[in-house]
């Protein structure tokens, strides 16, 4: 791909192909939060965020994990793209340990967050050349390379030079699957990329997602709580539950193991709880140890 | 090209990226600049004008007033300096933290080094040309004179000062990614720390001993010194602020990455960099 920045594109003509592009052996993260009804003063007590999760995904496939506000998802995700450390196990990347080699596999993958994360006051095209800078992509790449990119996610290109702040909410999901794209990640790390967004803007990501997965030969992780999103995207879907993951089938496996026609009653197999039920406080004291 | 040739290039495309950034978010914020420039140029001014009243007790001559002017003049001016890498090199992790951008940037392959140093490079540029404007702006307000002013040995001891600016910048940097908000209160804590015992308009010797110790390990106490005496004395650049300049700069920097790349290890331990997912 002609907006390859040079050691991104020298390293995945090295990669293993043969190699799973994701190994995950026995992951263990743990946090230390404070239980909200114990009172003021209670102490930390540790809280398993990822428990003993062991799974791969082969070069080119898209799983979906799915999986509850809380339950571990985005610490999966935060694992594999080197922002956290893990308490135990280890996580491969075409063979690289994602610990040992941060270097290396932060060349290799990229992420979109449910948040577009940017810098509000400079415009899309002035974010995505500054994500660009980071890996090796000089002014001259990016002049050809931003509008491309822009392009093809559906971007207008007058609106290219607005400030972040005053683009919808779609729009810069849009502008954050560009800035992830724009690098050439082998696998794509996409955490909740349609929560919020109106059902137009939904269709045009999940598309989009299709499009990079025919057309690209990028491996995608992507974690949601929308179950018909993972039914619709990915070739296997895990659950994650409570830090553990319970399964990763392709879904008419999922379906013909617990007797079930939908993914909802599955999980309530699995789990022995309603989808919807879980409570919001687990998420928000969860979200806690990230403040 | 060969392996570390293709790595020192896109490291330095990344430090280029980073100074960029920081001008695009100069111009946007372009108002605030002018705001604060005019608020350190009048700040500044109630300053200098301490030697005015000085003189109204009839016992500095003209020429001593000019001179005092002028020493309060370069401590107000190098403070603010101070301060805008400080500013900027605190705000490292605040302020990409505010923004929602920090996992984006620490899950990029930049190394830390580059971007740090390429956080405080901005900052250095920036400050000079809010220090030259501030300087020259009070001194023609005021009509103060520096005949024999040596510029050029002020503006190099600052350069080399910049270094060990830098490097102690990095050391604070590292404490809102520790603890987002009373990091970013200690890093003010250490900054006027640094500044008050560095003599900003007083000689060092005029302080406690115990502060007169801390002023021999800040940078500032030398930048004040040699830059003063560049532009009231018109001396060159003296090696006894050289030699400690160096000697703080070739330490600062490594300790400094040292204790953030500590700090970086703990926050990705106890998952302290920002949640924007």
């Amino acid at each position: 791909m002609s907006t390859l920045a040079p050691s991104t594109a020298e390293l995945t003509s090295r990669l293993d192909r043969d190699a799973p592009a994701v190994e995950v052996r026995d992951l263990r993260k743990t946090f230390k939060r404070k239980d909200r009804h114990a009172g003021r003063f209670a102490r930390k007590r540790p809280w398993p965020a990822l428990d003993d999760v062991t799974f791969t995904i082969a070069s080119g496939e898209c799983v979906a994990i799915l999986g509850q506000n809380g339950s571990g998802k985005s610490t999966l995700v935060r694992l594999l793209s080197t922002l956290l450390i893990d308490d135990g196990g280890e996580a491969r990347i075409f063979g690289h340990d994602v610990q040992k080699d941060a270097s290396t596999i932060r060349r290799l993958v990229n992420r979109v967050s449910v948040e577009a994360s940017f810098f509000k006051k400079m415009s899309a095209a002035e974010n995505l050349s500054y994500a660009a800078r980071f890996y090796g992509m000089g002014p001259h790449q990016t002049r050809t390379a931003v509008p491309e990119i822009l392009a093809r996610v559906g971007f207008p290109p007058e609106r290219r030079g607005e400030s972040m702040e005053n683009l919808s909410r779609g729009m810069q999901q849009k502008v954050a699957l560009a800035r992830a794209l724009l690098t050439s990640p082998v696998l794509l790390l996409l955490d909740e990329p349609t929560t919020g967004l109106d059902p137009r803007s939904k269709l045009e990501v999940q598309e989009f997602i299709r499009q990079v997965r025919s057309e690209h030969d990028a491996t995608i992780l992507l974690c949601t709580h929308d179950m018909a999103e993972a039914e619709t995207l990915a070739d296997r879907i895990g659950l994650l539950d409570r830090g553990r993951l319970l399964f990763l089938e392709p879904v008419e496996d999922v379906k013909r193991r617990f007797g079930v026609e939908t993914l909802e009653e599955a999980f309530f197999a699995a789990t022995g709880r309603e989808f919807e039920n879980e409570a919001q406080d687990d998420d928000d004291e969860y979200r806690e140890v990230f403040g | 090209m060969s392996e570390f040739a293709l790595e020192t290039r896109n490291q330095l495309i990344g430090l280029f990226g980073i100074v960029e950034r920081n001008v695009y978010l100069t111009k946007r914020y372009f108002l605030w600049d002018i705001a604060f420039m005019f608020w350190t140029i009048a700040n500044t001014l109630t300053i200098v004008f301490i030697a005015r009243a000085a003189a109204l007790t009839g016992h500095l001559s003209a020429s001593q007033e000019n001179t005092l002017a002028l020493s309060l003049l370069v401590g107000a001016t190098i403070w603010a300096f101070l301060g805008i890498i400080f500013e900027f090199m605190t705000e490292t992790v605040a302020w990409e933290r505010w923004e929602g951008t920090i996992e984006y940037t620490f899950m990029a392959p930049l190394s830390r080094l580059v971007h740090l140093f390429g956080q405080g490079a901005f900052a250095v540029l920036y400050g000079l040309i809010r220090a030259t404007i501030l300087f020259f702006a009070v001194a023609l307000f005021l009509g103060l004179h520096a005949p024999n002013a040596n510029y050029g040995a002020a503006l190099m001891l600052l350069a080399l000062a910049s270094l060990s600016f830098i490097g102690v910048g990095i050391m604070t940097s590292v404490l809102p990614l520790i603890s987002p908000e009373k990091g970013a209160q200690l890093g003010f804590v250490a900054q006027g720390l640094m500044l008050v015992v560095s003599g900003v308009y007083y000689p060092v010797s005029v302080m406690p001993e115990w502060m007169q110790w801390i002023a021999k390990i800040s940078p500032a106490t030398y930048a004040l010194r040699g830059c003063r005496a560049s532009i009231v004395d018109g001396a060159g650049i003296a090696w006894a602020n050289v030699w400690p300049l160096l000697i703080i700069a070739v330490l600062a920097t490594p300790i400094g990455l040292a204790i953030f790349k500590v700090g970086e290890r703990y926050a990705k331990r106890n998952g302290k960099l920002k949640r924007s997912g």
